[in-house]
């Protein structure tokens, strides 16, 4: 089981910079043994968090300003338009130009708005998206922490968001932003639930809640082995990071942005940022845990299988979102609670019996092989396919024509004359 | 322990992304619900039946282009027809073929835009509508070339159209029959096989066909209640009556049904305009006898023409001058407005936009 | 159709010409609700509600069809003779489609509809002065711009003097 800081950049750093740290640094860092003395490693400790800090923030910044660019890119391309291509290469500084423009724009704050609530929100919003990249393993030894507990960080960590959006509703004191704000609640606590559980599945069979162990026990992508809990993933994290279908708390065409209705200049920014930064943690999480993160083939490198996976989630979201309409509210939470918290939990249930038996009680560390992996994988293809049959038969509404032949609406009489051929009605169904 | 609720009225509009133009709600929410809709119209109000008291009856045909901006011809239509019936003017009619493929082109324009719209109320990201959006387009340029303007056409004269359509023309329309059955199966597949689009719109705002009818409600959506009463065919103006269409009914009455009706008249209007290619014949496009400063004599004359919304009427009063004494137009947008508190009330803050859009609402032509 | 309204309600025609009835307007509710319902007529849908100024009087002409018999007819009611207080009574109760027509009418016309649930201006704002759609309204660019001008030459007038 990999160590509290084992092979992290942080280590890394940590052990570049303190001279003589055994416990930490078995066997020194890349370059030797650090310069400063012992009694000093909390100041190496503070540096080497600075500069991981930097890092991640500054690397997000960079990869949301390229997702904004290759996004607004594809969905031109979806339209049948252009996109953004002036300013610079295949206009690759048209999101520059925005981040500049909005903060020169003018801050306006309501004059009815509370304004401690109002100003903290957006950072709020920004700062648990973040924190979800620290413990994502980007590549074999590419990764900043790796916590024995990281998925469980990241669902807790996620979570906060919620208190941004109703605080940023609250503080704007705009009716249409409470209503946004009430829909953001309702909908992220539902998601939750069958996140959470779905993401058990995974945990179970790497036996282990770090992201790094999650990776290393997929000689079979998770995709495989369970495909339900992939897709029940895969929505919820949809639903998570506000992307259509789900979207019913910005609802463009109905609240107008909800929450963000009174926000402008950066702070407007930072809600963009967030909301962008969100798909990408998305994505990000969908491929460590169940796409098999940075494994992949020689000679390609870790970090680019992991970036490249990444991307094709990253596609598949937008694809979603550029084509598919919105759900209503009661609809949504209709599918968390009587489809994907059903699903979730067969799967829970299939993959631990599986679990069960296959578990090596004399080894109970080792990881499970490629082997009982794909047996686990088949039949829980199997429960897939009956499950998701079952649970869409009784989650179908009342077929329509059925509906109207059970009640034919009386045809409104319309001239004495003999009329020409009428079409029928209801042929389209 | 209950918890002690209220009720909440947001005031949607007039500047709000999904109104349609410049139109006002007050709606008063209990939860989603909605429980009260009170309309306010008069954004967009432009004086345009005072304007025309003012204008020679030529002259009117622009302020009619601005009325429905999204239906142009049929407008002009509506009106042109009525200065017909008052000043007793038989048109030529290669000008009457002509203005019925014109009109046949503006209803699957506006029926796209519709539809498009519908998708896009939904919450989809635009898409959908630019892919109609491009099928209008196409519809634009070809009016561009019988008339030289795209959206505001002043194509009609009073005894036919202005000027006979150019050679190039008839090649883009061919071109443009090919193309469009094949895009309006692609907006059908669109529509009815999404089930988030099924789900949301079935069964949503459910109208009677006989409150409809005593609402004045006509067009599209009273036909998606199973009235059959199309003005093309049960008072045929131009020359409807020589050629051959259907009239789709649903009977559900709820957003699909309208959406459906639509779709399926756009087929019928693909119908009409090849019958108009195959019936028209060269000649004059309008008489010669029509001079430009019509004078009808006294008298009034309204005519009520099928435009993509409803039943779209003028009426004109004239005491034998050179402009309508008084000219009032039975606008579709806003008699299909009187029954939007029951179309609301009851459904969810979601649905509101989609049931309002639903009755492809046109505020030029509310506010006039 | 003035006939066979005769036929049942002898007052309420006052005259008719062509396919034209002159109903009094003391009359018209009640002929309104018989025009809709009585079987020889049903004419169930209201196409339109139109006021004209004829400047001596107002008249409001009522656009009818009939969707189970496919024919139309035409209705006008006098009234405001002399242009004093124009009062008609609300078709609402029959037609809901008045609703909207007849705030219409009241708002750039300015006919008084009796009965009508929610008389308020519909495309103007409330305290705009006068009704624009009658014949005395003097619109903006007669009177205002006669009036600047006038200024713009009593400036220039006292301007000289100086």
């Amino acid at each position: 089981m990999p160590t509290f800081l084992d092979n992290s950049w942080f280590r890394n750093i940590y052990c570049n910079l303190v001279e003589n740290d055994s416990a930490r640094c078995a066997s020194g860092g890349w370059f030797g043994d650090g310069i400063l003395p012992n009694n000093l490693a909390w100041l190496a400790y503070t540096v080497a968090a600075f500069v991981i800090c930097f890092a991640i923030l500054n690397a997000l910044l960079g990869s949301v300003i390229v997702y904004i660019w290759a996004w607004r890119r594809v969905f031109a391309r979806f339209q049948r338009r252009s996109g953004p291509n002036r300013w610079g290469p295949f206009g690759m500084l048209t999101t520059v130009a925005d981040a500049i423009k909005t903060m020169f724009k003018e801050d306006v704050v309501p004059a009815e708005a509370d304004r401690l609530i109002f100003n903290i929100a957006p950072v709020l919003m920004v700062v648990p998206v973040f924190m979800v990249f620290a413990v994502i393993p980007f590549g074999a030894g590419t990764f900043f922490v790796d916590l024995n507990v990281g998925i469980l960080f990241i669902i807790a960590v996620t979570s906060g968001s919620v208190l941004a959006v109703v605080m940023a509703a609250y503080g704007s004191a705009n009716r249409v932003a409470i209503f946004s704000g009430m829909r953001s609640v309702a909908l992220l606590m539902s998601y939750e639930i069958p996140m959470a559980i779905s993401v058990i599945g995974a945990v179970m069979v790497a036996g282990s809640l770090s992201l790094g162990r999650i990776v290393e026990a997929q000689d079979v992508p998770f995709i495989i082995v369970m495909p339900l809990g992939f897709l029940v993933f895969a929505i919820c994290a949809l639903a998570e990071s506000n992307q259509t279908p789900f979207d019913i708390a910005e609802a463009e065409s109905e609240l107008g942005s909800g929450y963000l209705n009174d926000y402008s200049s950066m702070k407007f920014g930072m809600f963009y940022l967030a909301e962008f930064a969100a798909g990408i943690a998305a994505a990000a999480i969908i491929t460590t845990v169940f796409l098999s993160g940075w494994r992949g083939w020689w000679p390609i490198p870790s970090q680019f299988w992991f970036f490249g996976k990444m991307g094709a989630v990253l596609f598949g979201m937008m694809w979603i979102r550029f084509t598919w309409p919105r759900l209503r509210p009661d609809q949504v939470m209709g599918l968390a609670w009587k489809g994907l918290f059903e699903l979730t939990l067969i799967n829970l249930l299939s993959t631990g019996i599986m679990v069960a038996v296959f578990a090596d009680e004399e080894a109970p560390g080792d990881l499970f092989s490629a082997n009982e992996l794909w047996i686990m994988a088949a039949v829980n293809w199997v429960v897939f396919v009956v499950s998701i049959w079952a649970i869409g038969k009784v989650l179908a509404p009342k077929p329509y024509r059925a509906a109207m032949l059970e009640a034919p609406v009386q045809l409104y009489p319309v001239g004495v004359d003999e009329m020409p051929a009428v079409k029928a009605a209801g042929a389209a169904d | 322990m209950t918890l002690q609720t209220e009720p909440i009225s947001i005031n949607f509009g007039p500047q709000h992304p999904s109104t349609h133009g410049v139109f006002r709600m007050r709606v008063t929410f209990d939860g989603e619900l909605i429980v009260d809709v009170e309309p306010v119209f008069g954004y967009l109000h432009r004086g345009s039946e005072k304007l025309a008291e003012e204008r020679t009856y030529t002259q009117v045909v622009t302020l009619t282009d601005r009325m429905d901006y999204v239906a142009s011809m049929t407008n002009n239509q509506a009106y042109i027809l009525s200065v017909e019936k008052l000043a007793g003017i038989v048109p030529e009619p290669r000008g009457v073929w002509l203005r019925m493929i014109a009109a046949e082109l503006q209803r699957i324009a506006s029926h796209l835009v519709a539809t498009g719209f519908l998708i896009q109320d939904l919450g989809a990201l635009g898409t959908p509508l630019m892919y109609a959006m491009r099928e209008r387009e196409k519809i634009l340029d070809l009016f561009e070339m019988m008339c030289g303007a795209r959206i505001t056409n002043s194509y009609l004269r009073p005894g036919g159209v202005f000027a006979d359509a150019p050679d190039y023309f008839w090649q883009a329309l061919r071109q443009f029959m090919d193309d469009i059955p094949g895009q309006v199966d692609e907006m059908e597949e669109l529509l009815g096989s999404s089930e988030i689009i099924l789900q949301r719109t079935k069964s949503v705002a459910v109208l009677k066909p006989g409150d409809m009818v005593n609402a004045g409600i006509t067009g599209p959506m009273l036909r998606a209640g199973g009235v059959d009463w199309d003005l093309r065919h049960r008072n045929s103006y131009d020359y409807y009556d020589r050629v051959q269409f259907d009239r789709p009914l649903h009977h559900a009455s709820d957003n699909f049904a309208r959406y459906w009706v639509r779709i399926q008249e756009m087929r019928e209007s693909i119908k009409i305009v090849e019958q108009c290619i195959k019936a028209i014949e060269p000649g004059p496009v309008r008489p010669k006898s029509v001079p430009f400063l019509v004078r009808p004599p006294k008298g009034d004359s309204y005519v009520g023409i099928e435009c993509p919304k409803g039943e779209l009427g003028f009426y004109l009063v004239s005491d034998g001058g050179v402009s309508p004494y008084r000219c009032h137009v039975r606008a579709p947008s806003l008699m299909n407005l009187t029954l939007l508190k029951e179309m609301l009330v009851g459904t969810y803050m979601a649905d509101m936009f989609v049931s309002f859009g639903s009755t492809d609402i046109n505020m030029g032509e509310v506010d006039r | 159709m003035a006939v066979a309204i005769r036929a049942f309600a002898p007052g309420a025609v006052a005259s008719h010409y062509r396919d034209s009835v002159w109903v009094e307007p003391t009359e018209w509710l009640a002929l309104a609700t018989a025009l809709r319902d009585r079987r020889e007529f049903t004419f169930d849908l209201l196409n339109s509600i139109s006021a004209v100024d004829y400047i001596g009087y107002f008249e409001v002409v009522y656009h009818l069809t009939s969707l189970r018999q496919n024919r139309s007819a035409v209705v006008k009611v006098k009234c405001g003779e002399g242009r004093k207080d124009p009062i008609v009574p609300s078709v609402v109760s029959v037609w809901r489609t008045a609703d909207l027509q007849e705030r219409e009418a009241y708002d750039l016309m300015g006919i008084r509809f009796e009965g009508h649930p929610n008389l308020k201006r519909i495309m103007l704002w409330e305290g705009f002065p006068g009704h624009p759609l009658r014949k005395d309204f003097v619109t903006y660019d007669q009177s205002v711009v006669p009036l600047e001008a006038q200024q713009a030459v009593a400036e220039r007038k006292a301007q000289d003097g100086a």
